[in-house]
């Protein structure tokens, strides 16, 4: 047992640190978001150059063949530093869809161009009634000649609005809520009858409702079997909660440590207010918070990391402390910070809502403790 | 980043799994229930001795295991699922590590075996009636009077006094400065004249606790652990071992297990109790709770395998375990319902309709006692202000 990082991965967290650190300060992520497109075509190439976009993938596809540890340690950083660039989206997202179930052109055809940055992707699984149950899918593609055609909408399609490639989960049999009968294909986003709908989500995501009418695709856009991609997409969500997980102890450790600074430094009747015990105590609460969701966080790692199948009870865990713990450490944030904790100005108040968007993504605390409870408590 | 068992882990759980179904027979458990408590668990302890397993997490040159963390995770996962106690902590986790960390050679060869082989029982002279969570404010005198100590004063909340044959006390030995700089660490035979054991019954409705008063208790020099008024150095460093063992998540974790079985055999209304849903939320946050603390104690092994002795990042443990026990004891005490109530007594369970009830309320009941021992959960919270987020 041991939970130590590789010097790959210590490199790896010391570059993005560094890259938060040099070129992603607060007015710079503050103008990126403001930007048209919503996020930064100059951060992403870094990202390409210094290699994050090549390490979850395999080496036989051109990747780094990295694991869940590198990418929790990447998507962790990200966290800290409150990037908005669609790393989840395109890398863990669409790259890990065509990595588990492309076939060897699909995969030649897309990993490299994420890899090298020009392709930029998303993945569009949510409708207007599914809430949580991904299987709760009305979008439909039809067989016709040797391709099909889509026809339906999806929404909150993360990075919807500025991917160029997009999977899209459509039915090609069985009943609104059947888990078979799914399909995924990949859809180009400028192709004939997509129609993008952007806007932005309260930390700063830009996402798309999407609607596809009569969209004609071609043979070599299924991903996988047709009719069996809950299997994958169930994989792939679950591999994806982890990585968020990470980007939420990432943003919980900077929000405490803002926190911790600015009581030692905010001066109020003649002291600093982090003198005051009934503060003291608090922030040993939002302390231990963290350190007890990091180390579930490092409890999901391992187990995943040997088996994913062992991890799935402690992922429906991991979703539910990360979502009570994240509103305390920002609920306590916001309020030790005072009247600028409810600024637009200052950070404290955008990595709250960071966290409100991730505790919803992927399934809630209510959605997750029940998966738990069905699968735990079985009679 | 790796917590998968080696195939040399894997024959360790199976030596482990052995010895116990081996060795804590059912003539031990029933013993352990009854009124001989004393002989039961220190005959426990001996077949643990002989092992070579009592002290987990001494090093081995001073007779310890020399385990790894994850050796000392299973020791405890497969303890805990067999409901076997813990060794008692006064000897081999609280005044064995002062011992061969301050103590002189001659300390050393007299106590140390008699902690190992459980043939001495120890108590702790921490609390006064005065001196609570301000521990360092303690009256307790000890005076010098050629080559003994004089002991004058009154030790409080004392587990298992009576069954002790030493106690290590925490005396002052000097007025001058800082309070936290005339206290003395000492070891001292309970039957020296003088001392009294006066005892306390608990809202348990048992005797485990007592007040210990000394009058005029003569006590050698050399009894002396660690320097003369440095005394508090020691005291913190014996809190810092003491709390990493009060997480206790193995505990626990066999709580949860029992409300589970219970409240799969509790019927309301014609459904069992554990397809409540209000009811599996609670047992699914406490698990879920339970997870994250069982893999902080790890990180907190792991860094203490690699830096040696723990540090103040142990006070999160004692919070996070305390309130975790309260609370499983709590859901315990609700599994049980009315019978919650029903005070401890030899009744036969199918006369009374219940077994277990007892034991749920002798550990709700004591169990308070666990967010205020060892430094009380508030204390805890002034340390890792200070120590760890160097908040003054």
């Amino acid at each position: 047992m041991n939970f130590d990082f590789s010097e790959e991965q210590q490199m790896v967290r010391d570059s993005i640190a560094r890259f938060v650190q040099d070129d992603y300060d607060w007015d710079t992520r503050r103008a990126i978001v403001a930007s048209d497109t919503g996020m930064s075509e100059k951060a992403w190439q870094t990202f390409a150059e210094l290699g994050w976009l090549s390490i979850p993938f395999a080496e036989a596809d051109g990747g780094f063949g990295g694991n869940i540890v590198d990418t929790m340690v990447i998507m962790e950083e990200i966290g800290k530093g409150l990037v908005v660039e669609p790393y989840l989206p395109t890398v863990v997202l669409f790259g890990g869809l065509i990595a588990r179930a492309g076939n060897e052109a699909q995969r030649s055809a897309w990993i490299p161009s994420i890899i090298e940055g020009s392709t930029s992707g998303a993945f569009a699984y949510l409708e207007r009634q599914s809430r949580f149950e991904i299987a709760d899918c009305l979008t439909q593609a039809k067989a016709a000649g040797d391709g099909w055609v889509l026809n339906g909408e999806k929404v909150v399609v993360f990075n919807g609005a500025n991917c160029n490639q997009m999977i899209v989960l459509a039915r090609t049999a069985g009943e609104q809520s059947d888990r078979e009968g799914l399909s995924l294909f990949v859809v180009a986003a400028d192709a004939e009858g997509v129609n993008r709908v952007d806007y932005p989500m309260m930390d700063g995501q830009r996402v798309a409702n999407i609607t596809f009418t009569d969209v004609a695709l071609n043979a070599d856009s299924l991903l996988g079997e047709a009719g069996a991609a809950m299997a994958t997409v169930d994989a792939m969500i679950q591999e994806a909660t982890i990585a968020l997980m990470a980007e939420a102890v990432g943003c919980m450790g900077t929000l405490n440590t803002k926190t911790l600074e600015y009581t030692k430094t905010r001066e109020q009747f003649g002291v600093a207010i982090g003198s005051f015990q009934s503060l003291q105590h608090r922030m040993v609460d939002t302390m231990m918070a963290y350190e007890q969701a990091k180390s579930l966080l490092f409890k999901v790692v391992c187990e995943y990391k040997q088996d994913p199948a062992s991890a799935e009870s402690s992922i429906h865990a991991l979703k539910v402390f990360i979502d009570k713990n994240a509103k305390l450490v920002y609920g306590e944030a916001t309020q030790m910070h005072g009247g600028m904790g409810i600024t637009d100005e200052l950070d404290i108040g955008h990595y709250a809502k960071r966290l409100m968007m991730i505790n919803t993504t992927f399934g809630d605390a209510t959605y997750h403790r029940a998966q738990y409870i069905d699968k735990a408590y079985a009679a | 980043m790796d917590i998968a068992f080696s195939p040399e882990e894997l024959t360790f759980r199976e030596e482990v799994r052995g010895f116990f179904d081996e060795q804590f027979d059912d003539e031990l458990v029933s013993r352990l229930r009854g009124d001989n408590f004393k002989t039961a668990i220190v005959e426990w302890q001996q077949r643990l001795y002989k092992k070579g397993w009592i002290a987990a997490n001494w090093p081995v040159e001073h007779g310890g295991t020399g385990w790894t963390p994850t050796q000392k995770y299973i020791y405890e996962t497969e303890r805990s699922e067999r409901g076997i106690p813990g060794v008692i902590p006064f000897g081999i986790g609280m005044v064995g590590p002062m011992i061969y960390q301050f103590g002189t050679t001659e300390q050393k060869e007299k106590f140390l075996p008699g902690i190992l082989d459980s043939n001495t029982w120890w108590c702790q002279g921490y609390s006064e009636p005065g001196s609570g969570s301000d521990l360092a404010s303690l009256k307790t005198k000890a005076e010098l009077d050629g080559d003994h100590y004089v002991i004058n004063g009154a030790k409080i909340w004392t587990s298992y006094a009576q069954y002790a044959d030493w106690i290590f006390v925490l005396v002052r030995t000097s007025n001058e400065g800082k309070k936290q700089e005339g206290i003395t660490f000492i070891l001292v035979d309970m039957k020296t004249p003088g001392i009294k054991i006066n005892p306390i019954i608990s809202i348990d409705n048992e005797h485990s606790l007592n007040e210990v008063e000394f009058s005029d208790v003569r006590v050698p020099v050399e009894n002396v652990v660690g320097e003369v008024n440095k005394g508090w150095t020691v005291a913190k460093a014996l809190l810092a071992h003491e709390r990493t063992g009060i997480a206790d998540v193995a505990q626990s974790k066999r709580n949860i297990r029992l409300i589970k079985e219970a409240a799969a055999a509790e019927i309301n209304g014609g459904k069992r109790l554990m397809d409540d849903a209000g009811f599996q939320a609670k047992v699914a946050d406490l698990e879920i709770e339970l997870m994250a603390l069982e893999f902080t104690e790890l990180r907190t092994l792991a860094a203490m395998a690699a830096g040696g002795f723990p540090g103040p990042e142990s006070s999160l443990l004692k919070i996070k375990g305390t309130e975790l026990q309260q609370a499983t004891q709590e859901l315990r005490m609700e599994t049980a319902a009315y019978y919650q109530g029903v005070l401890p007594n030899d009744m036969d369970p199918e006369v009374l309709g219940h077994s277990w009830t007892h034991e749920a309320f002798r550990n709700y009941m004591y169990g308070r006692a666990a967010t205020i021992y060892g430094g009380s959960n508030e204390v805890q919270k002034n340390i890792i202000a200070k120590y760890v987020l160097g908040l003054e």
